[in-house]
């Protein structure tokens, strides 16, 4: 049997396998991880054939610099990114959103993401890989998942299990709408902050900061003071808590989160603007807006609905 | 009993035990975090029991706030069955190697460091939860006189194995991770293990933890 494979040239700055996360282990201190923007996942594995919850490589900034050993294979790209495509020894500027077809030498050297974070790499196929309780999704910081749980690094090797290629190119003519705010909940610790805290965190504008990863994303701004305490006792977080701990800066658990934490919860980002939200850079501008639970709930349908809708579109 | 339960974001329950932190509260907590795990409610795809919380994580897509708080405010809970719990005991070397921060509890606490490592090892624990870190358990209650607060700074890699204490708490670092917790000593067991999807934490919420005091001799030869 030929193998086909991937060979790491460049692996980028955080890039891993992520597919659709892994639940039911909170109480032991593992969050879901899986892909940050899950709508550019899904179109990822659209775009190839694949079913829709196979693992993807996921990038964030600069992605990898793979060279293709193998059989004919689909590919596709999405997320606001710019790459190329070395096929037959020349060089073509890559477009997200479509398929492509690779044979044996070609080269894809995914060279930034532009307006956004993360970017997502899928093939028509399936990777050798790992599943840990039922996920392919690495964890680097508990060291679990695909790729013994560690980002990609120079010079590996990404094994394929399966090829299955098609003849038509597909496409889809996404485009992510660009949304002012980012709708937040009352958090169950709201009433500890001042008047004026509580105020300046829905009006005005705070600057994501370099220090933000798949675990946290942490705001600089004005201080939000605390009026209580700013400790609680430790307890369970969920995926888009916004914690303001004791130096009144904001940090928003994003999908790779410590489970447990003891700061005061002002707030939790809506499930409809996670995938909005994780795709802003650092030193982007963010502003908050405060919606009622029935909201949230109405634009998570909606959320879903596009989604679907987008998906289906794509031919 | 569940004194409230309120959203936390649009896709979990926070169900609050009330503010005292105590071995009743939390193993109301544990039994009602047992029993939902029983009753499999379709929909839920997470819970985080925690010291006097519990919390529900739901797939939004499945189910809603609303319909969840009526099924678990209309769950019936077995109060009389006892915890599913066991003992089991942690070797501890106190060896300097390990010991980080023993010259501060010695200072903070005003006791002489055998009489610190005396006390931490003549008290059982109990474990109120687990997380933060994969498999981290948080183990009550220390003695009164043997309570410090965190690191002014915490260290940005605590030594996997480390075990820390904080207030009335103790800690185990299952793996290498930035951390505030005073440190007394370091244990050769493996207290998470990222291999074993069916058991992989050795410690679970409800279980009673004794700390036996092992030489660095036997520390070293402990995995041999």
């Amino acid at each position: 049997m030929t193998k086909n494979y991937f060979e790491v040239i460049r692996a980028g700055i955080n890039t891993t396998f992520q597919d659709a996360g892994r639940s039911n282990l909170y109480h032991i201190g593992v969050p879901f991880s899986g892909a940050m923007d899950n709508r550019n996942y899904l179109i990822a594995n659209n775009l190839v054939n694949n079913d829709l919850n196979l693992p993807v490589i996921e990038f964030a900034y600069q992605g990898p610099l793979l060279k293709y050993r193998g059989k004919k294979i689909n590919i596709a790209i999405t997320g606001d990114v710019f790459f190329n495509l070395k096929i037959d020894g020349k060089v073509y500027e890559g477009k997200s959103y479509e398929s492509y077809e690779i044979n044996n030498g070609d080269e894809i050297d995914i060279l930034s993401t532009n307006k956004s974070v993360y970017g997502y790499f899928a093939i028509s196929g399936e990777f050798n890989l790992k599943y840990q309780w039922g996920s392919c999704s690495t964890n680097t910081r508990a060291n679990i998942g695909a790729n013994n749980g560690k980002k990609f690094s120079d010079g590996q090797k990404i094994e394929i299990s399966k090829i299955s290629t098609f003849q038509i190119k597909k496409r889809s003519d996404y485009t992510k709408k660009v949304i002012e705010k980012i709708r937040v909940i009352k958090g169950t610790n709201y009433d500890y902050f001042s008047k004026e805290g509580v105020h300046n965190f829905f009006n005005k504008v705070f600057t994501v900061s370099k220090l933000s990863d798949r675990m946290g994303m942490r705001l600089e701004g004005p201080k939000i003071e605390n009026n209580v305490d700013t400790n609680i006792k430790s307890e369970g977080l969920v995926k888009g808590v916004i914690q303001i701990p004791a130096d009144g800066n904001p940090i928003i658990m994003l999908s790779d989160h410590g489970t447990i934490g003891g700061y005061p919860k002002i707030g939790v980002v809506i499930s409809a603007d996670y995938d909005q939200l994780v795709q802003l850079k650092s030193g982007s501008h963010i502003k908050f807006q405060e919606v009622e639970l029935s909201d949230a709930e109405t634009l998570f349908s909606l959320y879903q609905m596009e989604t679907k809708n987008i998906l289906s579109q794509i031919k | 009993m569940i004194k409230n339960i309120s959203n936390l974001g649009d896709a979990a329950l926070y169900c609050d035990f009330g503010n005292i932190v105590n071995r009743e509260t939390n193993t109301e907590v544990i039994k009602y975090y047992q029993s939902i795990k029983k009753s499999n409610i379709y929909g839920i795809n997470n819970l985080t029991p925690s010291y006097n919380k519990l919390i529900i994580s739901f797939d939004l897509g499945i189910t809603n706030f609303s319909k969840l708080k009526k099924i678990i405010e209309n769950l019936s809970i077995n109060k009389k069955e006892s915890l599913s719990s066991k003992k089991i005991e942690i070797p501890i070397c106190c060896d300097e190697l390990f010991s980080l921060d023993i010259k501060r509890l010695e200072n903070k606490l005003n006791l002489e460091r055998e009489k610190i490592f005396d006390n931490f090892l003549k008290n059982e624990y109990f474990c109120y939860m687990t997380g933060f870190i994969a498999g981290m358990p948080f183990l009550g209650d220390l003695d009164k006189n043997m309570r410090a607060k965190r690191l002014e700074t915490p260290r940005v890699k605590v030594p996997k194995g480390s075990i820390g204490l904080t207030e009335q708490f103790t800690n185990i670092y299952t793996f290498e991770s930035p951390g505030g917790w005073n440190i007394i000593g370091n244990t050769p067991i493996n207290v998470f293990d990222n291999k074993n999807e069916v058991n992989p934490n050795l410690i679970s919420p409800g279980d009673t933890i004794v700390f036996k005091r092992i030489d660095i001799n036997k520390y070293n030869k402990f995995n041999d």
